[in-house]
């Protein structure tokens, strides 16, 4: 009889407790993140990542961009050696080394990948928060631009936005992925602004005759950005997929002596797949474990801060 | 000449290529400085509306706004946007119903009061923040300089309502309309607001327009009364006649709906019957005929007038008789 209600009482306290606790959301959000394993993984990644790339140049026991060994060895078509005392991964075509060249190539696809996505929320963002708080016709006109955007395929679109540089360099590739991911922000921004216009605390914030534009910045905005932040995460895994796939295409800086992953991937598995394939596995893997600690990340902060799986 | 004079306010809702619904049908009724005015009236008669048109406050389109509403000689309605703007919050004070969901939850409570009186005031932001403290302490808060510092989510149900009173007070408004102030609070709360805004108005002589379905807060603030049914007002009376000798069967109804603690055991509450979605359109009769004890053949022929009847207004064919509604009434 004890035990049953001790069991009743449980829960009863848990709720009480809860709604004691007076935690913020942030705070909420970040404790369940941390009681969820696939958060952990996606977060360790995501740590080890950007660490990586910010020490890449001391972790790296070759100079990535010498051609030490080019004319230590035998090099050429068909012919690339394979593992050697201080080359745990052996050497490309050019007798670089390629653990070196992944090491360092980190920092691209981090650079590449952050910034792009920096870039798609401002511009999503600027169109998001115009077409909410505008409505009528700015927003028609505003939407309707992000749907052409939003019907062409992403890489296509990525690819054709690429097409368009005459003379490709590092930036071709940041702007044609951020470009892609611009509509996503701008329709989430834009979907959350509206349904704060009708809240009853903007409703408050004009009756106080609040300006315009601090009711937007203010009140609108600052309650709106939390899924533009959760969709951000999960824009960086895309954006570095996105990235490494026009490099691979060949879309991107042409300079060779740049170590990157899609470059490396696509130089790899167009020169000298059949001798070693293991030269485009290790960029490939280094770009998937990636991407996906990216993505673990987001879809946990997604679930954490989504207020339907409150517990 | 009134603070506030509301001259026959329409408000259409319609949607294109539909049939217009009044939901406020040529009201009209004055506030005089350091007046407190109720609306009273169930979901539907139109009394959130009404405050809603005289702050400008409806949405843009959907909606047609007719009559006048002059503030201090000057007709709100026809302001521009920008001069209403800068109204609101400095003339013309509003409260709303939930404290939780009209408090940005984003930002902490003293900027929401800093705001405004950097807004409307021209204060320098410290010279706000010590004001913001004084407006926080005035209306009860304690340690109010703590809870500048705090979100709404930290604050109880009566303070988030104490601090949305200071926040429509900071400019020292001359008219302050609160709609249901009340309603989401419990009721040990919702007196201590009551007696709050009771203290705030007469101190600072600001008019105030009470909005609610609670005759027990009419019955506590309120100078005067407008008892609204389906966007029209039926009956206006001073508070005490109103509530010792209802005329319109509707307000007697109200009041013999609530319960009283000098009623006796087993004695039954009277509803009102049906619902408002039994109302007739006014130009078919009076839209309560379907529902009132009293209809009589001529209320489903026009709508009766609001003529003056003891003071104040009533819009009736039948009225309670004022014996009936003395004997009920102090049952």
């Amino acid at each position: 009889m004890n035990t049953l209600l001790n069991k009743k009482k449980e829960p009863i306290d848990k709720l009480a407790g809860a709604s004691a606790g007076g935690r913020s959301l942030a705070a909420e959000a970040i404790r369940r993140m941390a009681r969820s394993p696939v958060a952990i993984v996606g977060a360790v990644i995501t740590a080890l990542f950007v660490l990586l790339a910010i020490f890449a140049p001391l972790l790296a026991p070759k100079d990535p961009f010498a051609r030490t060994m080019q004319d230590k060895v035998e090099l050429g078509r068909g012919i690339i050696p394979g593992p050697m005392p201080g080359y745990p991964l052996g050497v490309d075509d050019f007798g670089r080394d390629f653990l070196s060249r992944l090491l360092v190539g980190a920092q691209q696809t981090l650079l590449v990948g952050v910034v792009a996505t920096l870039i798609g929320v401002a511009i999503g963002m600027i169109i998001g928060v115009l077409a909410g708080a505008f409505g009528g016709w700015v927003d028609t006109v505003l939407m309707r631009f992000v749907d052409v955007l939003l019907s062409v395929p992403s890489l296509l679109l990525a690819i054709s936005v690429a097409a368009l540089f005459a003379n490709p360099n590092q930036w071709t590739v940041i702007i044609a992925v951020s470009i892609v991911s611009v509509p996503i922000f701008a329709r989430l921004l834009r979907g959350a602004m509206l349904a704060q216009r009708d809240a009853d605390h903007v409703l408050a914030a004009t009756s106080l005759g609040v300006k315009r534009h601090t009711v937007v910045l203010r009140h609108m905005l600052p309650n709106s950005v939390g899924p533009v932040i959760v969709q951000a995460t999960l824009t960086l895994a895309t954006s570095i997929i996105e990235a490494a796939a026009l490099s691979f295409l060949g879309l991107g800086d042409p300079d060779p002596s740049r170590a990157e992953w899609g470059l490396m991937l696509g130089n790899a598995a167009q020169h000298f797949l059949d001798i070693r394939p293991e030269l485009a596995y290790y960029p490939a893997i280094a770009i998937i474990i990636v991407a996906l600690g990216f993505t673990l990340l987001g879809e946990s902060m997604r679930e954490a801060l989504d207020p339907k799986n409150r517990r | 000449m009134a603070l506030l004079e509301v001259r026959d306010l329409r408000v259409v809702f319609q949607r294109r290529g539909e049939q217009g619904f009044a939901a406020v049908d040529g009201v009209s009724f004055d506030v005089e400085p350091g007046q407190t005015v109720g609306l009273v009236g169930e979901s539907g008669c139109g009394k959130s509306v009404t405050s809603l048109a005289i702050m400008r406050l409806l949405a843009k389109r959907g909606n047609k706004v007719s009559g006048s509403v002059s503030f201090e000689g000057s007709d709100l309605l026809k302001l521009s946007d920008r001069e209403m703007r800068d109204r609101r919050g400095r003339d013309l004070g509003m409260v709303f119903q939930d404290p939780l969901s009209s408090l940005n939850p984003v930002i902490p409570i003293g900027l929401q009061i800093t705001e405004v009186l950097e807004r409307h005031r021209d204060m320098p932001r410290k010279k706000a923040r010590i004001e913001a403290t004084e407006l926080l302490d005035k209306v009860g808060i304690p340690d109010p300089s703590r809870r500048l510092t705090e979100y709404p989510h930290q604050l109880s149900g009566g303070m988030r309502q104490r601090a949305l009173i200071a926040i429509a007070l900071a400019c020292r408004p001359r008219l302050l309309i609160a709609d249901e102030p009340t309603t989401a609070l419990d009721v040990t709360i919702q007196a201590q607001i009551l007696a709050l805004l009771k203290d705030l108005v007469q101190d600072t002589g600001t008019a105030l327009i009470m909005i609610t379905h609670d005759l027990g807060v009419v019955a506590g603030l309120c100078d005067e009364v407008n008892v609204l049914y389906g966007g029209k007002i039926v009956e206006r009376q001073e508070r005490h006649s109103l509530f010792a000798e209802p005329r319109h069967p509707y307000t007697h109804g109200l009041l013999a709906s609530i319960p009283r603690l000098d009623a006796g055991r087993g004695e039954k509450l009277v509803p009102i019957r049906g619902s408002v979605s039994d109302n007739i359109p006014w130009e078919d009769g009076c839209a309560f005929a379907p529902r009132c004890p009293n209809a009589v053949a001529a209320c489903r022929e026009s709508a009766p007038e609001l003529v003056p009847e003891r003071g104040g207004l009533l819009r009736c064919y039948n009225p309670v008789l004022p014996v009936v509604a003395a004997r009920e009434g102090t049952r």
